[in-house]
């Protein structure tokens, strides 16, 4: 049997490195000895092969129960392809977030905002043959979070991906353009490459924009492709 | 340039079908599935050795014939409970082919996120007593004194126990894949 072809590791800096004491709670978690480099097995290039048929696709937030979401309804939309441009198919994409208010549907959250009983706050879509994805949600708010004095985090929507080998899994989280609160935050700042940290914020698109209906954002995202040159094992560059 | 990773933070829960720990489940896409049953349990600490209460903990793995394109998926999902414990209920693994001609030991994929976890951490669990252990490609890139953190333990039949620790202590052994 001929050898998985590896991924790509990560550019330099294009990566948030899990010890990174500006955002509070990696000092309890973040490990303290260097992970071990690990070949790449078919353990590390297949992925689950997630179908609609087990997971249903439900691609509208906006509305619970038959009733509107308080708040701007949105449609965020793009595509997902691996760093070869190659689109990332018929995989699954979950997203989570906080409602207009700033505020989660979650028992844990005890932000003094209001909860709305119209929204729950999470999705499931699938990319289409091309890597395309699309879903129709509210705005949602930024709120407070407790890692420093006045620590507000801006307004993002958590995306979930499976990609095509479990090298690629990843969470990540989308960012709205103009928000004064990036500038801010340890977490979105924790990557320390400038054109890495801007891919992470979605961009206003007039074409994903409904008329009389809803605001589009196009929101890109690439996952790991494969390595430039096959390698033998323990010879990783 | 592959979009960076940002945390899955604590609100996660809201992708969390607590179905999903058990890959066995009569609705779910390996319901009818033969081989060994097996549960995967243990308990996440921190750095102070304090229980991990908030973390989603899943699992990847190959069927009972070491495969992964077969029908069964080896893909399950667990929040860590109160007591920072996790559990799935599945199917033992066979060995997997791994490179350079080489076979695996039997292993699951488990991949951490949470709050404070700016991108996942991914470690192994391997069964103690397999045979294969001891020729395993990436046991043997582990130093001796630390396998033992990949190491599931029998506690009864067909329950195996995996305690990870994060950071600090015994911390476990994370893989950089």
């Amino acid at each position: 049997m001929s050898d998985p072809i590896p991924y790509a590791r990560p550019a330099p800096g294009t990566q948030p490195p899990l010890d990174s004491p500006a955002y509070r709670s990696t000092q309890g978690r973040a490990p303290l000895l260097a992970p071990i480099r690990a070949p790449h097995t078919l353990t590390e290039t297949s992925s689950p092969r997630l179908s609609p048929l087990h997971y249903p696709a439900q691609a509208d937030m906006s509305v619970h129960n038959g009733k509107a979401a308080m708040g701007e309804r949105i449609i965020v939309a793009g595509r997902v392809l691996d760093e070869a441009g190659r689109p990332v198919a018929n995989s699954m994409v979950e997203v989570w977030q906080a409602n207009s208010a700033g505020r989660y549907h979650h028992v844990r959250d005890d932000h003094d905002a209001p909860l709305d009983p119209n929204f729950e706050g999470h999705a499931r879509i699938f990319t289409d043959a091309e890597g395309r994805y699309r879903f129709t949600t509210i705005r949602p708010g930024a709120y407070p979070w407790r890692n420093h004095h006045n620590a507000w985090r801006p307004v993002h929507i958590h995306f979930a991906l499976f990609g095509q080998g479990y090298a690629q899994r990843m969470i990540t989280q989308m960012y709205f353009p103009g928000d004064p609160l990036l500038a801010l935050d340890p977490i979105f700042n924790t990557t320390a490459d400038e054109a890495a940290r801007q891919r992470l914020i979605a961009s206003f698109d007039l074409g994903v924009t409904e008329p009389e209906w809803a605001l589009g954002y196009r929101f890109d995202i690439t996952l790991r492709g494969p390595a430039a040159t096959p390698f033998e094992e323990g010879d990783h560059p | 340039m592959a979009t960076a990773h940002q945390t899955a933070g604590p609100y996660w829960h809201m992708i969390d079908f607590p179905a999903w720990a058990d890959l066995l489940r009569a609705d779910g896409p390996n319901a009818g599935a033969e081989g060994e049953r097996i549960v995967i349990e243990g308990t996440i600490t921190d750095g102070d050795g304090a229980l991990v209460t908030d973390a989603m903990v899943e699992i990847w793995h190959a069927d009972p014939a070491g495969r992964y394109d077969a029908a069964f998926q080896g893909f399950g999902r667990c929040a860590t409970n109160a007591e920072g414990r996790f559990r799935f209920v599945t199917l033992k693994p066979g060995p997997v082919p791994g490179r350079g001609n080489t076979l695996q030991a039997p292993h699951v994929q488990i991949a951490i996120f949470a709050r404070g976890l700016l991108s996942h951490l991914t470690t192994r669990l391997y069964f103690a007593g397999e045979p294969l252990n001891e020729t395993d490609p990436l046991l043997g890139l582990v130093p001796a004194e630390r396998r033992a953190t990949l190491m599931a333990e029998p506690v009864s039949p067909g329950t195996w126990q995996l305690d990870i620790r994060l950071r600090g202590g015994a911390e476990t052994v994370f893989l950089d894949i």
